[in-house]
């Protein structure tokens, strides 16, 4: 077969559309995954994925999605990507639905749209409570048929370890290590596409994540010299499960379809949660957010939950836990529409949450940040030029990323539903984008020197053999636990600088520690704890890079909240039309200018860069050709 | 005397019987120790085989457990230190998983002689010894890691996927499809190819001496469930003779020897008998046309 040879690192959601626009452009695609695609995190997303379809009588409309996306994004996000993103929802939807997604719905037999945070339209189209699941089985199924009919080559069980670059610093091809036989070896590719992920296992336990989120495969770009921008964007979901092992989420659909946050009025109440009246129940975010009520955006949902447990000490008995609850609403019409959440929690907490209501806290959840990646402005439409080879390409030529494991799309939060959007819809375009590469590549990677691949791959070799042989008494697995400590106590919900500092003193002992593990295994055999210890290592750095991020931006954008540096809104809610010029109210007026003048100084992407002395934290502008953002987040 | 192993869990010393906790190591005393005090200790019989090709063998370990732990939660823990009961220090025991809130399907293992998710088995409801086995029917790759390459393959095998023109939108609108209709597909897309109702099928066959991804044999319930959804899709439906003619071929739905057992095992409830009952019709029906040549 002719055409080029493509590697596409990551068989979530993000990796595989890539794959189907690559190896259907006609190219080969080698596919590296940790395990079978299916088992990748997107299986585990639950609620849905935002496209306006306007279905529901609520007029609603693509310019409306654009507009919650950016500004639910702290208006950090560069505009054009957003707005393809956006205007290409419905087509993604529909191809899905082609493949044969089972999505919910309505009693004509059209796709049913339910509620998610941060917009009052019904946006999200959804499976059951198992969305991601059902996505992934679309788009894996369509791959397994490139994949019969040769077209692309599956190599499961391989960890990208780095990326080999030829003498002008262009990515041709990775290093990879076979988890069974421990062999490592490089691949040759014309482009290389990483979609790796999310990296929530830097929370460890406190996480809603798979314990293969680590963004140890970014880290390692970022190692090698691509920049990582907006890491300090992070996001902890408001409705995760209590729990020691693991915080399993209870989707934000809970609350779109009803689900009401509460806690005793009295917080020395020990009462079950039914035998507490209506009257003696706070739902303080229906008091505080009266226009959003349960569906604000996470971010803001997660500080109040946070201040309701850790500055009001009101948690439900006294601990750090709130009640979600859907014991008021119709058995049938949750069972239908939650019901592989309620069966986690059936499982899990072992009670029936239609019966009393969840306990739940944040937890760690969504890197906004990322990779960075390119894009190039279409004046013609004002969004992305397609087929761009721009598009999602890093900083490091011939390397692109696309999934969570960029940063392109949500700004300083994400809404609910907006990444399984976002992984379907930049595996795309970075698989369109690739395709343009492939065009302007003259001498096929084939017919490179084998000298750098064979350099990589004896340096690779050599980290291995030195964890194998270290005998330095460290344990990765208690690494790894003293991280997600750090990480959830010090760069957390609510930030503040001696703490982050403090924090970067320690991940700089971490990183110390981590240069000596022992892996109490040295078994030339599917040695899965050879894999761990090098991901932990690179965790710790990545958590650096995050750290360091968190730092340098003395502001509150999204979900990252500085206490410090917060601009207290005015008490009164601002008229709807309220923007930057049309408002009487002095408060307002006197809020907005500050307001504006935090922007000029503060809405910039960050942008880390690797040296040997760790990150260099450097600021670029938004693209903000869409709309101007006029309009402070105001939930109210 | 024997020693616990457990990440930072308390080591306990004693017999570890169920209320094992009253032992619990008095040196500790940080505020997560007040709640594992209430928790006991329980012993893992692991099977354990090095490689694909080495014999088996079993190790005992004793741990020391906390309110909610599951099979997987455990086996995390004593990664950590991996020390027998017998107090020798082996290898950390090989296991898969990832999401642990059983949808991934990667912890499949036998627990107590049953196939099952291991990050779902809540050690309240298993006893003070539970029994870990690889999941049976698929090669070990090593400890409790089995290779289910050949799920993935029956799921070619089926042609278990919709024939697309492409990936771009066609800017059609999505066909309309009942409620009812949508309820009775919807339990077959919850399959997480964890393998366990092979592993409980009679027909299917073992492993021992075949490849990995061996393509002949009973295809399994599982693939079956796809090809019963995916023929009732609106667009699946153009392919249906081809999965079925897939399926009436050797090692096809004629192999079900109707035990029954995929069905009272799944974890997600899948009704994998309907579906068989469903494609037994399906492929009647489809060999009256072939034999008029319609
Ligand atoms: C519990 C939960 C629920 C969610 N629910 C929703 C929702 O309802 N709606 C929504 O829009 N979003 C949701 N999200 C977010 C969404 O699921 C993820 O952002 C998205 O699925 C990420 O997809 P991905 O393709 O980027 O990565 P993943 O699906 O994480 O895939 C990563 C892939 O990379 C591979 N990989 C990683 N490292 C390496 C390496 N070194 N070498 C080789 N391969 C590697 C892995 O094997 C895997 O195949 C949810 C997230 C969580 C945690
Ligand atoms: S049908 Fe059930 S038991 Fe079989 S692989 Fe799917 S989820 Fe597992
Ligand atoms: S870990 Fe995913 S199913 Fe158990």
């Amino acid at each position: 077969m002719s055409g080029r040879q493509v590697i596409v690192v990551g068989g979530g959601l993000g990796g595989l559309w890539a794959t189907l626009v690559i190896a259907g452009g006609g190219h080969r695609v080698m596919l590296f995954s940790l395990f079978e695609m299916m088992r990748s995190h997107s299986v585990c997303a639950q609620g849905g994925i935002n496209a306006v379809l306007d279905m529901q009588g609520q007029h609603d409309s693509v310019e409306q999605h654009i507009l919650d996306t950016l500004k639910g994004g702290g208006w950090l996000a560069n505009q054009p990507p957003v707005k393809s993103m956006c205007e290409s929802a419905p087509g993604l939807i529909r191809t899905f639905e082609r493949m044969g997604v089972t999505f919910s719905r309505t009693p004509e037999g059209l796709l049913d749209q339910r509620l998610f945070g941060g917009v009052k339209k019904k946006r999200t189209c959804f499976a059951g409570a198992s969305t991601g699941q059902q996505l992934m089985h679309g788009v894996d199924q369509q791959v397994r048929r490139l994949e019969a009919e040769g077209r692309v080559d599956k190599h499961e069980w391989w960890e990208l370890l780095s990326l080999v670059k030829d003498a002008d610093g262009v990515c041709r091809g990775i290093v990879a290590m076979d988890l069974r036989s421990l062999e490592v070896r490089a691949f040759r590719a014309d482009a290389v596409v990483l979609a790796t992920g999310g990296l929530g296992q830097l929370y460890t336990p406190q996480t809603t994540c798979s314990t293969n989120s680590t963004g140890a495969a970014a880290s390692r770009a970022y190692q090698q010299g691509a920049r990582f921008a907006n890491a300090e964007l992070f996001q902890f979901h408001p409705t995760a499960m209590i729990g020691e092992d693991k915080t399993r989420l209870m989707s934000e659909a809970a609350r779109g379809e009803g689900g009401r946050v509460w806690v005793p009025k009295d917080p020395t109440d020990r009462r079950e949660p039914n035998r507490i009246p209506e009257a003696e129940r706070w739902h303080f975010l229906e008091e505080w957010y009266p226009a959003y009520g349960n569906t604000v955006p996470r971010d803001i949902a997660s500080r109040a939950i946070w201040k309701i447990c850790r500055e009001l000490g009101h948690g439900v008995g006294g601990g750090d836990r709130v009640y979600l609850d859907l014991t008021h609403l119709d058995r049938a019409f949750v069972e239908t529409r939650l019901g592989a959440i309620l069966s986690i929690y059936r499982k899990f907490a072992g009670t029936d949450p239609l019966g009393a209501p969840m306990e739940i806290f944040p937890a760690a959840h969504y890197a906004m940040g990322g990779l960075w990646v390119d894009f190039e402005h279409d004046p013609a439409t004002g969004g992305v030029k397609p087929d761009s080879p721009r598009n999602h390409a890093t900083s490091l030529p011939g390397l692109y990323a696309c999934g969570e494991c960029d940063y392109a799309y949500h700004g300083a939060n994400r809404l609910g539903a907006n990444s399984l959007l976002s992984a379907s819809y930049s595996g795309r375009v970075a698989g369109e984008a690739v395709l343009s590469h492939l065009a302007g590549i003259e001498r096929g990677a084939e017919a490179l020197a084998d000298a750098p691949f064979a350099a990589e791959v004896a340096r690779q070799q050599s980290i291995n053999d030195e964890l194998m042989a270290n005998r330095g008494g460290e344990n990765p697995y208690r690494l790894h636990a003293a991280l997600g400590a750090l990480m959830t106590s010090r760069v957390g919900v609510v930030r503040d600088n001696a703490e982050l500092d403090a924090a970067l003193a320690e991940i700089a002992e971490l990183e110390q520690r981590a240069a000596h593990m022992d892996l109490t295994e040295s078994t030339p055999w599917a040695n899965q704890t050879l894999a761990y210890a090098r991901q932990v290592q690179d965790m710790i750095r990545l958590a650096r890079v995050m750290t360091a991020s968190a730092r340098a931006r003395d502001e509150c954008r999204g979900a990252h909240y500085k206490p410090a540096f917060e601009l207290p809104l005015p008490a009164s809610k601002a008229a709807s039309s309220a923007t930057a010029g049309g408002n009487a109210d002095p408060a307002w007026e006197a809020y907005m200018a500050r307001w504006q003048a935090n922007n000029e100084r503060w809405l910039k992407t960050t942008v880390a860069e690797h040296t040997p002395d760790g990150p260099r934290i450097d600021f670029e502008p938004v693209d903000l050709s869409v709309l101007a953002p006029d309009q402070p987040r105001d939930y109210r | 005397m024997t020693s616990i192993a457990g990440a930072d869990r308390p080591a306990l010393r004693g017999d570890g019987s169920a209320d094992g906790a009253r032992d619990t190591d008095p040196s500790s005393g940080s505020a997560a120790d007040t709640q594992r005090a209430h928790s006991r200790s329980v012993e893992l019989q692991i099977r354990r085989q090095d490689a694909p090709d080495a014999a088996p063998y079993w190790q005992r370990f004793r741990i020391a457990t906390r309110p909610g732990d599951n099979v997987v939660s455990v086996l995390r823990a004593l990664r950590a230190d991996p020390i027998t009961a017998d107090g020798e220090r082996v290898d950390p025991v090989a296991f898969e998983h990832n999401c642990m809130e059983e949808v991934c399907g990667a912890c499949a293992m036998l627990i107590d002689g049953s196939p099952r998710p291991a990050c779902s088995a809540l050690l309240k409801d298993l006893g003070a010894v539970i029994r870990l086995e690889p999941l049976p029917k698929f090669p070990v790759v090593r400890d409790l890691m089995v290779d289910r390459a050949r799920l993935f393959a029956a799921l070619k095998r089926t042609r278990a996927w919709v024939r697309l023109d492409g990936h771009w939108d066609n800017h059609e609108r999505a066909p309309r499809i009942s409620q009812r209709q949508w309820a009775a597909d919807y339990l077959y897309s919850r399959c997480m190819s964890c393998g366990i109702c092979l592993a409980a099928c009679p027909q299917f066959p073992d492993a021992a001496g075949r490849p990995a991804d061996d393509s002949a044999g009973f295809v399994g319930p599982a693939a079956l469930g796809q090809v019963r959804l995916l023929n009732a899709h609106p667009l699946g439906r153009y392919d249906k003779a081809e999965r079925l003619h897939a399926i009436m071929a050797d090692g096809g739905l004629t192999d079900c020897g109707n035990a029954q057992n995929c069905v009272r095992v799944c974890p997600k409830e899948i009704p994998l008998t309907t579906a068989i009952g469903e494609l037994g019709r399906q492929t009647t029906v489809q060999a009256v046309k072939d034999f008029f040549g319609v």
